[in-house]
């Protein structure tokens, strides 16, 4: 008795699904992100607006820059909205995507302990990070082929250091929440966007050292995966939704992202400007 | 200590207010998860029961193979399903990556030598004599199969429960196929780990109360329905 009522109980609760998945076709739309624009919490903010207006329903899949542009690369996803303008160029001159657009920028940061055994507060990037190599601390790497990963490997070229190997050098091989947290709980340094920093704050024990200039700037495009090389792209969903991120209401939008919770806004929108 | 107790208040909050998204989020870990597991049974317990009672070519490879399959690692499962469904891989057209389905196939996957290997050792261990005794008395092919089920369902809802128990706390396999699309795709596993990476450890260990809550309350059932079988 009891076990045919579970039974049915189950077979209820499963068969409710099945109902769900048959609903009438719901333009799908294939986001390839990274997982620091995901977790900063402005795609939270804005995909609400662009699939009620649109009728797309996206679908973010947040993952590491490399990844999210292998899949471009592949033409697994519709369109790509990522903050590595280096490799993304290769994907361009590629011809594997178009509509390639500059949507906005924050900056990175170096944080470390706030007791600073490095002497890195106050000096440039890179001389920020010769200042870790040379002392006893450990730096924290993403070593994830993610953009933060590419940027930190660029500004160790910029130092003419090879790092990896060293003693006191770190690849976490995740994400930049999980490596914030390693950092803190190591007393180490890390180089970080300043958003995860900001929303994470409360948890670490870590300060910003160095911020600012050139080699700090983190820069966003967003691009559709090629409808003309791979067929089985949403080329009109893509289309619209890179349409969307440069239109000016939602990059107002962008501008004021943060503002309430953090007292400082996260993105500068950019659509529009010359890198 | 504090984010335990914090995360306790937490998941006691969400359950209370009813919050829309963690309702959805739990709900579709049930659907996904069960689904998974009622096909596992449908398929695992006769596969496991014609492995145990006949003899051919090739048994002892294939029940190396279960038992290999037992322990396959969820994340290589979810490569391989990933690379299958994705959009130019080979059951691409059918535009099944980053849905439901697409995790129960992993899941199932994952859970299905579980289910056949469990039932497998729980048929073979039935007294043989109580294999004769029922031929002997006159029991057809099917009956033969249905009562020797029974006399190992024991060993069967172990099967059961642990096949569950696989696929309810897996990750990897549900975040590749997947995607943790917001609304769609997400679970209590792979919801808690997108909201550790994010460093809001309150929540995450809200979700992980949730998790550990319906995966006990789902599991003392079975076992209630194992240990009364006993007599």
């Amino acid at each position: 008795m009891i076990v045919s009522l579970i039974f049915a109980l189950a077979l209820g609760l499963i068969l409710s699904w099945a109902g769900e998945t048959a609903e009438p076709a719901m333009k799908d739309l294939i986001l390839a992100t990274t997982t620091s624009t995901q977790d900063s919490g402005l795609l939270d903010a804005l995909l609400p607006l662009f699939e009620k207006e649109t009728g797309y329903r996206v679908k973010t899949i947040a993952v590491g820059t490399g990844q999210s542009l292998a899949m471009a690369a592949k033409g697994a996803a519709d369109v790509v909205l990522c903050h590595d303008p280096e490799s993304e160029k290769n994907l361009v001159d590629a011809g594997a995507v178009i509509n390639y657009q500059l949507v906005m920028h924050n900056d990175y940061l170096i944080v470390g302990p706030p007791d600073d055994p490095a002497g890195v507060k106050g000096k440039s990037s890179v001389e920020a990070l010769k200042a870790v190599m040379a002392g006893e601390s450990f730096f924290i790497s993403r070593g994830d082929d993610s953009g933060t990963n590419k940027k930190e490997l660029s500004l160790w070229k910029q130092a003419d250091l090879i790092p990896s190997g060293r003693k006191n050098y770190l690849e976490s091989g995740q994400g930049m929440g999980a490596t914030l947290q390693m950092a803190s709980e190591k007393r180490a340094y890390t180089l970080t966007d300043r958003g995860t920093y900001l929303s994470q704050k409360g948890h670490l024990k870590l300060e910003v050292l160095s911020e600012g200039g050139k080699s700090l700037l983190n820069i966003y495009h967003v691009m559709q995966v090629n409808p003309e090389k791979f067929d089985r792209v949403n080329a009109k969903g893509a289309k619209a939704f890179v349409e969307f991120l440069i239109a000016t209401q939602t990059q107002k939008m962008i501008g004021e992202f943060g503002r309430g919770k953090f007292g400082q806004s996260l993105f500068s929108p950019d659509a529009g400007k010359s890198m | 200590m504090g984010v335990i107790a914090d995360g306790f208040k937490e998941a006691f909050r969400l359950l209370v207010t009813l919050n829309d998204e963690v309702l959805g989020i739990t709900l579709r870990t049930i659907q996904v998860s069960g689904a998974s597991t009622l096909i596992s049974v449908l398929l695992g317990i006769p596969a496991g029961t014609v492995v145990a009672l006949n003899r051919f070519f090739g048994r002892g490879f294939l029940i190396n193979l279960i038992n290999f399959g037992m322990g396959l690692a969820p994340v290589v499962v979810g490569l391989a399903v990933w690379l299958c469904f994705s959009r130019y891989g080979p059951m691409g057209m059918l535009d099944l990556l980053y849905t439901p389905t697409a995790m129960v196939v992993a899941q199932t996957i994952i859970a299905f030598p579980v289910v056949t290997g469990l039932t497998l050792a729980a048929i073979q261990s039935v007294n043989p004599k109580m294999r004769l005794q029922m031929l002997g008395l006159g029991a057809t092919r099917g009956q033969y199969f249905l009562l020797l089920i029974w006399e190992g369902r024991l060993g069967i809802l172990a099967a059961i429960i642990a096949g569950f128990g696989r696929v309810i706390s897996e990750v990897g396999a549900s975040m590749m196929v997947g995607g943790n699309v917001r609304g769609y795709t997400r679970v209590l596993t792979t919801a808690t780990v997108m909201e550790i990476g994010k460093g809001r450890f309150e929540l995450a260990t809200a979700l992980s109360i949730l998790l550990l809550l319906l995966n006990f309350f789902i599991v003392s059932v079975m076992s209630h329905l194992q240990q009364r079988g006993k007599n």
